[in-house]
């Protein structure tokens, strides 16, 4: 087992409960989609993991290691560890696609000088592996957003991460690109043995690539299982009587 | 008014001598208020609520009083507690500090606009904050703050001749001797005016010309 959760919780002020008590397991290997409506926890979830966000209570065991317990040093560590992807993509526009990869290193590294011939090797295989080789020059205010995302990407596989957290990767995408960014991430999941979780909008695309699935509604876990498994029923218990399901195609 | 150009022609060298203790000044005072601007900017964001107190009381006191006022403490007052800074430094640590109370703002305003996505980004990568701060965020901030900065520079040139105040010879004091010689005032300080102007508008453009090729993607810099 690669990540283990038990009883997290964690509230912003004290009185709403953005994540209760919620407990899973992930192996490794595992392709995890986290669903829900906008504001259900996906995103505090999924940053608690590697405590960009401070879980109230609870226990979060990455890799053999307790990650609540860790100290400074430890949480670097950990979180060098673990790839993260964002909506906004959050790379630095003004420099080359290149240079994005390689702060993927920074956190191995003192400076930015220290980059070395290998670092710079293993950032171009990154680009390659994402098909972007020939844009690795290219500012990343040139590329478009699906581009973008593929750099981030790149940027999380030159962690060489045991998991990849991606909080709705392709949300400010379109649907052609959305699925092609999903393809990529599950080629590292299907090649590579890397772990991933990410929270998406689209269920067909939780069909298509996720090995299971996690549904959050007001901070508690309301379906645990299999993608295929999730029913008009199941959507209805997740997304709210009222909803209906959107098909892109 | 021939001859009146005619003076001021002649004259230009010797008030000329007093453009480059200006510069001087200027870029003293400016670096000055740009360590502790962006000191007390990181502060008022990172620090914590004691310190954020703190600094914010430091940009009130810094703001509310006059640079003249400033100076002469500075000069006068604190040799009387054993400080003697020197006209020069004198001057600098007075139009610096005031400087920084108003950098402070600015590159405040910049670390904002990057945005917390940032921050969160260079954290999951494994980095420290203090890394994250000087290796991702302050690179983009400091483009950002450019032109903001610009214009605190051509303010801080401007309040240059304070200088003159603790008897530096700037600009504005080899005027002065001339006009103790020649009785013609109106002809000296317009030549002063003109080197001023020449000078703002120098570095006005300079920096506009910096700021432009190093803007941030998505973050136009306007016509100020």
């Amino acid at each position: 087992m690669l990540l283990s959760i038990s009883n997290l919780s964690k509230s912003y002020d004290g009185k709403v409960w953005a994540l209760k008590d919620v407990s899973l397991e992930v192996n490794e290997g595992d392709f995890l989609i986290l669903l829900g409506l906008s504001g259900s926890g996906k995103s505090t979830m999924l940053r608690c993991i590697n405590r960009l966000i401070e879980p109230t209570s609870g226990e979060i065991n990455f890799d053999g290691i307790e990650v609540l317990r860790a100290g400074n040093t430890g949480l670097r560590h950990i979180r060098s560890q673990i790839g993260m992807v964002f909506q906004q993509f959050n790379l630095v526009k003004n420099l080359t696609a290149l240079t994005n990869v390689l702060t993927g290193r920074l956190g191995y590294h003192g400076s930015v000088s220290e980059f070395n011939h290998q670092d710079r090797e293993l950032a171009f295989h990154c680009l390659e592996r994402v098909g972007l080789t020939s844009f690795a020059y290219q500012k990343v205010k040139n590329l478009s957003g699906g581009q973008q995302q593929r750099v981030a990407i790149a940027r999380a596989l030159m962690q060489q991460p045991k998991l990849i957290l991606a909080d709705e990767p392709v949300a400010s995408l379109d649907p052609a690109t959305a699925d092609s960014i999903m393809q990529y991430l599950g080629e590292l999941n299907t090649k590579d043995g890397i772990t991933v979780i990410c929270s998406l909008h689209f269920l067909s695309l939780a069909r298509k690539y996720g090995s299971h699935v996690l549904a959050l509604k007001d901070g508690e876990i309301r379906y645990q299982g299999k993608p295929i498994d999730i029913d008009e029923q199941r959507f209805k218990e997740i997304y709210g009587q009222d909803a209906e399901e959107v098909e892109i195609r | 008014m021939l001859e009146s150009m005619l003076y001021i022609l002649t004259n230009f060298p010797l008030l000329l001598k007093g453009v480059v203790i200006a510069i001087e000044i200027t870029v003293a005072s400016i670096l000055l208020g740009m360590v502790l601007g962006i000191l007390v900017a990181f502060l008022k964001i990172y620090g914590s609520k004691p310190m954020k107190k703190v600094v914010s009381v430091y940009e009130w006191i810094f703001r509310g009083i006059p640079q003249l006022v400033l100076l002469f403490i500075v000069y006068f007052g604190l040799p009387e507690i054993g400080l003697n800074f020197g006209p020069f430094i004198s001057v600098v640590i007075g139009l610096g500090l005031c400087s920084s109370a108003y950098q402070a703002q600015i590159y405040r305003g910049a670390i904002l606009s990057i945005g917390s996505e940032q921050m969160e980004a260079g954290l999951s990568l494994g980095m420290s904050k203090f890394k994250t701060l000087f290796y991702i965020i302050l690179p983009q901030a400091v483009r950002l703050s450019l032109p903001g900065f610009t214009n605190e520079f051509t303010i801080v040139l401007k309040d240059s001749p304070l200088a003159y105040a603790v008897g530096i010879a700037e600009i504005l004091k080899y005027g002065r001797d001339l006009i103790v010689t020649s009785f013609r005032p109106f002809e000296i300080y317009l030549a002063c005016a003109i080197i001023y102007f020449v000078l703002f508008q120098g570095f006005y453009y300079l920096f506009r010309f910096i700021a432009s090729r190093y803007e941030v993607p998505g973050f136009l810099i306007t016509e100020q």
